[in-house]
């Protein structure tokens, strides 16, 4: 190709490059400045506080829970996501009647809001006439408050982004299984191997590629949880089920503390990006050993 | 082995009931609360005998409904055209002129796409404000078509790697130049990636809540999710009506999926391979 047609066919991603420079990169190099700031997000006199606002993150037990809460929500997801994932593609990977209407169910909840999806669960865990307490007094058990208390409201918020976006790994796994050649489990079979070790000696190392996608894109989901927990418990009782984009939004629009609310995002944004890194080169390294 | 199978095909049948039943129990509540009176106190496990319409009927009077989904049809049909259009156009050069520095580019909007949006709210809500953004369609349209954007020229960029680069120099030699080529070579072949386009991106577009919560506040211009977190607590006497509201509000991408199953699976596939 002529080298002027290549410069302008790069004309054409100017639109998106521009887009992103506007809405992304500019407000990110404003929120690094904004994070040495005490601005209350919306008076014009603030002034520069160096690195307070950080000192103030690792000294805050608030923020710190919801850091916490953050890793529950985000590995939490992944892993069981993934086994459960995993579980179901193995099961839909064989042929019976029915399993199309199977595949299907699963799946269509990741379709739908996450936030219609927590208000649809506040109807099973709701105290008074929930779904889930009308069946413990159906079992002779006392109703529990199930969102009273911070840690078990974390587990079961978790549950229920599992249960969500648990098809996202099963679909990814699904087409995973479809691409080995059957050809290798008959010669493994005549090899005597039995169906444990297929699993462990052919499926497994086959499905890596799937693995990567699958636990990065569950992790960053996970990690970014924000809708579920926002129509269930808004981060109460108290700040006990705080996520770290949650806490950002309460900061600024009810904390009116927006250079610490921007310090938060800030970390949310260095954290996900270190453990993505992290998990992508792992994968890459086992990928290649494999 | 035959009779291992035989074995094994017994069992299945209970086991994808139960999945079946665990999976689809929060919409059976869903439905069977968007059609009982208020009035009715059995169990939500049991079905109502009658249509309780009423439910609907404040949904749509007091909760605004229709005002919701009208709103985010618009933002959701206007960013997808752009996402589809600047996605496309983006890609072409990236997966053509592989030069070092076009890698770059690439690797760049593979970043963008790793941003946690709500880590940049605070500033984003400043920059719109300043912008007058804020409140209007061409606000949210922008910054949702921004984070939408990088998947997108993700998928078209493997997709146009694989189309072979002959046809791009016949046209060459034909003395088309590279906006010709694209229009009229390359966009045409573009169909089936665009089905995965549109139904990745739009699906994040229409459900969208963290940045609508921000950057809508005006109650005119309330979207489908806002419309119905707003009832929520409007109504929170009233399950009945919030559980119809919640249903009108997941309708649309459900009866989508029913009948376009197989082009959702395989956009979430294309998406997540590389």
């Amino acid at each position: 190709m002529k080298v002027k047609t290549k410069h302008i066919m790069n004309l054409f991603y100017i639109p998106a490059l521009l887009l992103f420079v506007a809405f992304v990169v500019y407000p990110f190099t404003q929120g690094i400045r904004i994070s040495f700031t005490n601005w209350n997000g919306y008076s014009q006199a603030y002034k520069y506080i160096g690195l307070d606002n950080y000192i103030r993150f690792f000294k805050d037990k608030n923020v710190l829970g919801a850091f916490v809460n953050t890793i529950i929500y985000g590995f939490g997801s992944t892993i069981v996501q993934n086994i459960l994932g995993l579980a179901y593609a193995l099961f839909l990977n064989s042929k019976f009647t029915g399993r199309s209407v199977v595949r299907a169910v699963i799946y269509m909840p990741v379709m739908i809001a996450s936030l219609i999806m927590g208000y649809i669960m506040y109807f099973l865990v709701q105290y008074d006439g929930g779904a889930i307490n009308d069946l413990l007094i159906l079992f002779g058990k006392a109703p529990v408050d199930l969102m009273s208390q911070g840690p078990r409201a974390v587990l079961i918020m978790t549950l229920i982004n599992i249960l969500q976006f648990v098809g996202i790994s099963m679909v990814i796994y699904l087409a995973g299984l479809q691409n080995i050649p059957e050809m290798y489990y008959e010669a493994a079979s005549i090899d005597g191997v039995n169906a444990w070790g297929q699993f462990k000696y052919i499926t497994l190392p086959l499905l890596m590629p799937a693995i990567s996608s699958a636990v990065v894109l569950n992790l960053i989901g996970g990690l970014k949880l924000f809708d579920i927990i926002m129509a269930l418990t808004a981060g109460g009782p108290g700040y006990s089920t705080h996520s770290l984009s949650t806490m950002v939004t309460n900061m600024y629009f009810r904390g009116q503390h927006a250079g610490y609310s921007a310090t938060i995002g800030i970390f949310t944004f260095i954290f996900i990006m270190i453990v993505s890194n992290i998990i992508v080169r792992y994968f890459d390294k086992k990928e290649v050993e494999m | 082995m035959v009779q291992n199978n035989k074995r094994a095909a017994i069992w299945r049948t209970p086991l994808a009931i139960i999945i079946v039943l665990i999976h689809f129990a929060p919409i059976y509540i869903l439905l069977g609360m968007a059609f009982k009176s208020p009035k009715d106190v059995t169990s939500r496990w049991i079905l109502p005998g009658y249509i309780y319409k009423q439910n609907f009927d404040i949904a749509i009077n007091k909760g605004n409904m229709l005002a919701g989904l009208y709103n985010t049809t618009i933002i959701t049909v206007s960013c997808i055209v752009l996402i589809i259009v600047f996605g496309a156009l983006a890609a072409y050069p990236l997966a053509r002129n592989r030069s070092k520095f076009n890698g770059g580019i690439k690797a760049f909007v593979l970043g963008i796409m790793m941003v946690p949006p709500l880590s940049i709210l605070v500033p984003l809500y400043t920059v719109m404000a300043g912008l007058k953004g804020t409140s209007t369609y061409w606000g949210i349209i922008v910054i949702l078509t921004a984070f939408q954007l990088p998947m997108s020229i993700f998928l078209y960029t493997n997709f146009i790697s694989a189309i072979p680069t002959a046809l791009d120099e016949a046209a060459s030699i034909d003395g088309c130049g590279p906006f010709r080529t694209f229009f009229l070579v390359i966009l045409p072949q573009l169909k089936p990636i665009t089905a995965s386009v549109v139904i990745l991106t739009g699906i994040n577009c229409w459900n969208d809540y963290q940045f609508s919560l921000y950057m809508l506040q005006s109650p005119k211009i309330k979207t489908i999710t806002l419309t119905i977190s707003s009832f929520f607590s409007q109504n929170s006497n009233n399950v009945n009506a919030a559980a119809a509201a919640a249903l009108m509000g997941i309708l649309p991408v459900i009866l989508l999926f029913l009948s376009l199953q197989k082009y959702f699976i395989k956009g979430m596939v294309d998406s997540a391979i590389k």
